[in-house]
């Protein structure tokens, strides 16, 4: 065994890249949740974005255009659990399964020619000096740009809720939509387009994985990706800043058991890919103890039906 | 316009007509898909529904379907006490995976005795195997609030994981040549769930199904315990009045399914799997999520949507050897069922009324 050989720089840097696929779609189901829907079906529009970003990219040749059709995708499929809760005021946890159910099967159908391809490779950043940098330069300078534009995303959904009055809207309809529909807002519209913005995130947490993290299509890639997304948000007590905090402790512990299985620490493979589920499970359980500042964080109306008894 | 209205009470016809319109629907939609795919739709459709059960190969595909439905009913059965009451155990799956490896390890613990001791023993093991492996959400849940939902299904990777620590550890096959497997339980006959009559697929596993859902049929509806879980459905603040345990009924409605799923996945390695092997569970744990809801949750509607379900896997094996059709294609076709029935079941709730304007 031989710990020198981990290299704390490659740590850091490989950590971001094994965080972003969740911090995409945890931000995005924070978004979701925040106005009130509790959306479970993110694994399942994760593994759709992953396909529809990897067939885009390897049918064109960008993986820009795969970002964009992974978002469209899963956007399109969160389209369909919206209807059903929203418009036909299904059960939300019920839906959600539905949906992961339906989009792992989705992806496996569609990518079912695609095993084995490896995908157009994505730009990094490049800058003359800053990339260059010891230690700094590969761990903030050197990536694709996916990480940015994912860090980028989450100041901006944090803008937007805290501060403009759109936001502030869709934080009242998660809140209480009673109140805000009888206020005159589109409840139903505003929770429909949070939904599908969930999606799109999703979608392209999924594709970062194909295209970037793997980089390759395999069924069930993103193996419960999904749903630690749903535990961060949980542990980020649905604050977009503490999002990065909890995809990046994820990616941390992620990335440290894959350099403990490369070094060889006299534990079984599968005893060390346990990590980051139980870790997720660890921190749930932290976040949740505490019931009385759980239930001040969570959205009053998290998971409620809403139907309009005009 | 269309305008929802809500009924008074849930209408009981719709509760029995949805499911059939959801498959109704399912087959449309699945036929859409299968012409885009390129395939002949009817033909698809035919395969997948007609020849398992009534076609000129049936003989062959029968067994298979009590095969599969068995542990399908069997984990559906405990998943709907928990959906009814509003506990979501959605970690089936791992229990399953638990079940078999625990009371594979107990039976391979007596290798080769040939009491006939060691089934019960592997039964019993396998049963509490899943069980506890379910308590653990409930007890994250009762003392420190943790979601279930999350908590069971991170532990379904756990399990995964365990299983193939298992097989390619302390579990693998001494006399193999290394493969990641356990000693097959199919030629140790104390060991060996063995189908009974020969064609049929029925073994031990698919009368205990059958039993289990007289058992079901009879909690839920006369005894005391029923009635809690259907009050704690419908209404949890009444059920707290009326000296429901919220706590209690937690523990034991994710014990209960992890014990039925457990000893499903008993019954599978010992019998239709024949040996622990990485790639031995088959997803039945979350196709039971789709068995519960198109059952409504009732013990009978879950026996006839768990021989559905079974045929719709046969069914996907039909397709993928005549028509070349990856094996994800079923997968999608159960996907939708459970979305056309989610989106049909807005008819037993609401009435719908057609208006000129708004």
């Amino acid at each position: 065994m031989d710990f020198s050989s981990i290299s704390i720089v490659s740590l850091l840097a490989t950590l971001m890249v094994a965080a972003t696929p969740i911090l995409l779609a945890a931000i995005g189901e924070l978004v979701t949740e925040k106005s009130g829907v509790l959306n479970l079906g993110v694994e399942g529009m994760m593994i759709f974005g992953a396909i529809c970003g990897f067939i885009a990219a390897v049918e064109t040749g960008s993986p820009l255009i795969g970002f964009i059709a992974a978002a469209a995708g899963a956007a399109a499929l969160s389209l369909l659990f919206a209807i059903l809760t929203q418009y036909l005021l299904a059960n939300q946890v019920a839906s959600g399964l539905a949906l992961t159910l339906f989009g792992l099967g989705l992806a496996a159908l569609l990518g079912h020619k695609y095993t084995g391809i490896k995908p157009p490779s994505s730009p990094k950043l490049d800058l003359p000096i800053l990339s260059d940098l010891p230690v700094i330069g590969p761990i903030l300078f050197n990536h694709d740009y996916m990480i940015y534009f994912s860090i980028l995303l989450v100041a901006v959904v944090w803008y937007f809720l805290k501060f403009t009055r759109k936001g502030l809207v869709l934080r009242a309809v998660g809140e209480n939509h009673d109140a805000a529909h009888a206020l005159g807002y589109k409840v139903i519209r505003i929770r429909v387009l949070a939904i599908m913005f969930g999606g799109a995130c999703a979608g392209m947490g999924g594709a970062y994985l194909s295209l970037i993290r793997v980089p390759q299509w395999t069924e069930g890639m993103t193996a419960g990706a999904g749903w630690i997304a749903l535990a961060i948000v949980v542990f980020a007590s649905w604050k977009p800043w503490r999002i990065i905090l909890g995809a990046y402790l994820f990616g941390g512990v992620t990335i440290l058991q894959l350099n403990l299985q490369a070094v060889g620490v006299d534990i079984p493979v599968s005893y060390l890919s346990m990590a980051p589920y139980l870790v997720t499970i660890i921190v749930l359980v932290i976040m949740s103890a505490d019931r009385k500042r759980a239930s001040l964080n969570a959205p009053a109306s998290l998971g409620r039906i809403f139907h309009a008894s005009n | 316009m269309i305008r929802l209205e809500p009924r008074t009470e849930p209408s009981r016809a719709m509760i029995a007509l949805t499911p059939i319109l959801a498959v109704l629907a399912t087959m449309i939609a699945g036929g859409i898909l299968f012409s885009v795919l390129g395939k002949n739709p009817f033909e698809a459709i035919r395969m997948i529904f007609w020849d398992p059960v009534l076609g000129e190969h049936a003989f062959y595909y029968r067994g298979q379907i009590l095969v599969k439905a068995a542990p399908l009913i069997m984990i559906a059965l405990g998943l709907s006490f928990g959906f009814r009451a509003g506990i979501w155990n959605i970690g089936a799956e791992g229990q399953f995976i638990m079940g078999a490896v625990i009371g594979a390890a107990a039976g391979l613990a007596l290798y080769p005795s040939q009491s006939i001791f060691v089934y019960p023993i592997m039964l019993i093991a396998g049963t509490l195997g899943g069980m506890l492996w379910a308590l653990i959400p409930a007890y994250l849940k009762i003392k420190f609030n943790a979601n279930e939902i999350l908590v069971s299904l991170m532990l379904v990777y756990v399990a995964f994981n365990f299983l193939a620590g298992m097989v390619t550890g302390p579990l693998r096959d001494p006399d193999g040549f290394n493969f990641p497997e356990s000693r097959s339980f199919q030629q140790w006959d104390a060991a060996s769930n063995p189908e009974l009559i020969a064609g049929s697929g029925i073994h031990w596993g698919v009368l205990m199904t059958l039993g289990l859902v007289i058992v079901a049929y009879i909690v839920l509806t006369r005894h005391i315990f029923g009635f809690h879980i259907r009050l704690a459905g419908q209404s949890p603040r009444a059920a707290k009045f009326g000296g429901v345990n919220p706590n209690k009924m937690i523990a034991i409605c994710l014990g209960l399914s992890g014990a039925l799923a457990g000893m499903a996945g008993l019954y599978e390695v010992t019998g239709p799997a024949g040996k622990l092997t990485t790639t031995f569970p088959l997803g039945y744990g979350f196709t039971a999520i789709i068995v519960a809801f198109l059952g409504r949750l009732h013990p009978i509607g879950i026996l006839l949507a768990g021989l559905l379900l079974a045929v719709t896997y046969v069914g996907g094996d039909v397709i993928q050897a005549n028509l070349s059709l990856p094996k994800a294609s079923i997968q999608v076709f159960q996907g939708m069922l459970l979305f056309f029935l989610l989106a049909v079941d807005v008819l037993v709730h609401f009435r719908l009324r057609f208006k000129r304007g708004i």
